[in-house]
């Protein structure tokens, strides 16, 4: 079943590359897909771990916020802006990860919001600084030194989102192979364990806290860069609540699952928009039926079938 | 047998809200030896081995691994110093197989470079499914350990407490909820991996067959103290151990 598998996965890339010329109208869709997909894979990490953070759209906000201020100190290069927007987003989940990883449960989860929060209020009031709620304009950069419109842009960024998943998403299942990942499951299963065997929990946690919010940077530098616009509803409560939610939807037993979760959400959001206003109510019935008929989430899907067929 | 002190409480202390669980103990362990705690429930033995750990601070007194002050360490800290430890009631990652478990107690031990390979290296493999058939639990080796019976779940316990190849081990009723006909087969499990691993051993146990037949010297707890210690022999023959401890 596994070449079936590989198969399917191979044929899926060969689609999204195809995209451009057969969909056009999907690409901008995928790219976002791709980016959310990326804040989701950070928020899955810790979800290994036991711990959900309402707050990682915080990162989302951070990498693409340092992209839109490198852009108006006058770097202009994306390949630049990619490296610090994630360098800048790593070292503020340094930051808050040392303070989080010494709780658990629901004083994790609530404190990541409360630092979210915290971010965004000082994003939208800081008028002088951020653009406050106006945001600010990202102009478009050079492409790894080649001056390209605005369009041109978009396809090199889709193409090389699609190249970046790729990547991360096999680093991240490398990751979760390591003794390191298998210890962050141990800290959900029996921390007191994990500490007697002589491993520091904070440290696989901070660790973890920090690949994520790194990720997430990645995820804002391509939302930011695709959009153009940088705005500081990237950082809101519900933009975290929607990461967690794509994690859950697409199920956190494999790196491909996050993004599944959010290329599903990105195709029924744009699909339900011409059907009617309420697509949240199409969002959260979908959600519900992954929850009840799917509780490995749509990766679940795959996994089901593999076993059943080896 | 080398009668150089590996572990050494002196005149520990510890209340719990007024309460004295551990009341000006000194004891010694040498190395080579298997040392069994024996007492009332109450007396303070799990709180002696927790006390050994870092898992609670004294308020008063010192522990010595070879000389070093180690109380004032986290568990972890002692773990790299060479004190394991096994529970009584066994600590396992539930959710993973009884070979993964092994796995991370073995890359924990080999240090922060091993944390980056894949867990499941052909060499680590080996070396853990060698450790898994000396204790007979080759054939679980694939089970969930969730799905162990009990008796199992306390051998791959205290497997994962000898992957960090410890100097000494700390053993919590090793025997407790383990039927009786598989009680000595257990015992002489571990005592079998122990000697090959020239791992001191120190053990609370409830079972006085078991003490024995398997420890060089027996330290009787009572109310917090040591009331007394030495051979077996010469120790179930005390009246007041008889009388107060095996309750004769």
């Amino acid at each position: 079943m596994r070449p079936f598998i590989y198969l399917l996965a191979a044929l899926a890339i060969v689609g999204m590359a195809a995209v451009p010329f057969t969909a056009p109208w999907l690409q901008f869709v995928l790219t976002l897909g791709i980016a959310n997909g990326m804040v989701a894979l950070g928020v899955a990490i810790l979800l290994r771990a036991g711990l959900i953070s309402i707050g990682h759209a915080m990162f989302f906000a951070i990498g693409a916020y340092c992209i839109a201020f490198l852009s108006r100190m006058g770097i202009n290069e994306f390949a630049a802006l990619l490296v610090l927007g994630v360098t800048g987003s790593a070292v503020a989940g340094l930051i808050v990860g040392a303070f989080v990883v010494r709780y658990r449960a629901i004083f994790f989860a609530m404190l990541n919001l409360a630092i979210s929060m915290v971010v965004y209020s000082l994003i939208a009031k800081m008028h002088g600084v951020t653009g406050g709620t106006d945001g600010m304009p990202l102009h478009t950069p050079t492409f790894f030194g080649v001056l390209l419109d605005k369009p041109g842009f978009d396809l090199a960024l889709y193409y090389f989102a699609i190249v970046l998943m790729l990547i991360i998403g096999y680093l991240v299942h490398r990751y979760w192979k390591s003794p390191l990942g298998y210890a962050l499951s141990a800290i959900e299963s029996n921390e007191l364990r994990l500490e007697y065997l002589g491993v520091s929990a904070r440290s696989v946690l901070l660790i973890a806290y920090v690949v994520s919010a790194a990720i997430s940077g990645l995820g804002g530098v391509i939302a930011g860069s695709a959009i153009g616009h940088i705005l500081p509803d990237f950082g809101y409560w519900t933009s975290s609540a929607q990461f967690v939610l794509i994690a859950v939807l697409g199920g956190i037993g494999g790196a491909a699952g996050p993004f599944l979760g959010a290329f599903f959400l990105e195709m029924l959001h744009s699909a339900s928009v011409n059907i009617t206003d309420a697509w949240n109510l199409i969002t959260g019935i979908a959600l519900i039926v992954v929850i009840v008929f799917l509780p490995s989430g749509l990766y679940g899907l795959f996994r089901k079938r593999r076993r059943s067929g080896s | 047998m080398s009668k150089r002190p590996l572990l050494e409480a002196k005149d520990l202390h510890i209340s719990f809200s007024g309460m004295t669980a551990v009341a000006g103990v000194d004891l010694t362990i040498h190395e080579g030896e298997f040392v069994a705690i024996i007492g009332p429930n109450g007396s303070g033995k799990t709180t002696f081995l927790n006390l050994c750990t870092g898992y609670l601070k004294p308020n008063k007194g010192e522990v010595y691994l070879d000389g070093t002050p180690i109380v004032a360490m986290a568990p972890r800290k002692i773990a790299h110093h060479g004190i394991a430890r096994a529970f009584q009631i066994p600590q396992l990652f539930l959710d993973q197989t009884v070979l993964d478990n092994l796995l991370i107690a073995m890359a924990a031990k080999q240090g922060i470079w091993s944390w980056f390979q894949n867990l499941r290296t052909a060499r680590r493999r080996a070396e853990a499914m060698a450790m898994l058939t000396m204790v007979g639990l080759q054939d679980e080796a694939d089970q969930f350990a969730s799905a162990l019976p009990e008796g199992k779940r306390k051998l791959l316990d205290i497997v994962l407490a000898l992957a960090l190849k410890p100097r000494l081990i700390l053993l919590d009723e090793p025997t407790s909820g383990v039927s009786t006909i598989e009680r000595f087969s257990l015992m002489e499990t571990l005592m079998k991996a122990l000697r090959e691993a020239k791992v001191t051993a120190l053990f609370v146990e409830h079972d006085m067959e078991v003490v024995q037949r398997y420890a060089d010297r027996v330290a009787v707890w009572d109310s917090g103290r040591v009331l007394t210690e030495g051979p077996p022999a010469e120790v179930f023959s005390n009246e007041e151990v008889l009388r107060k401890v095996v309750g004769v």
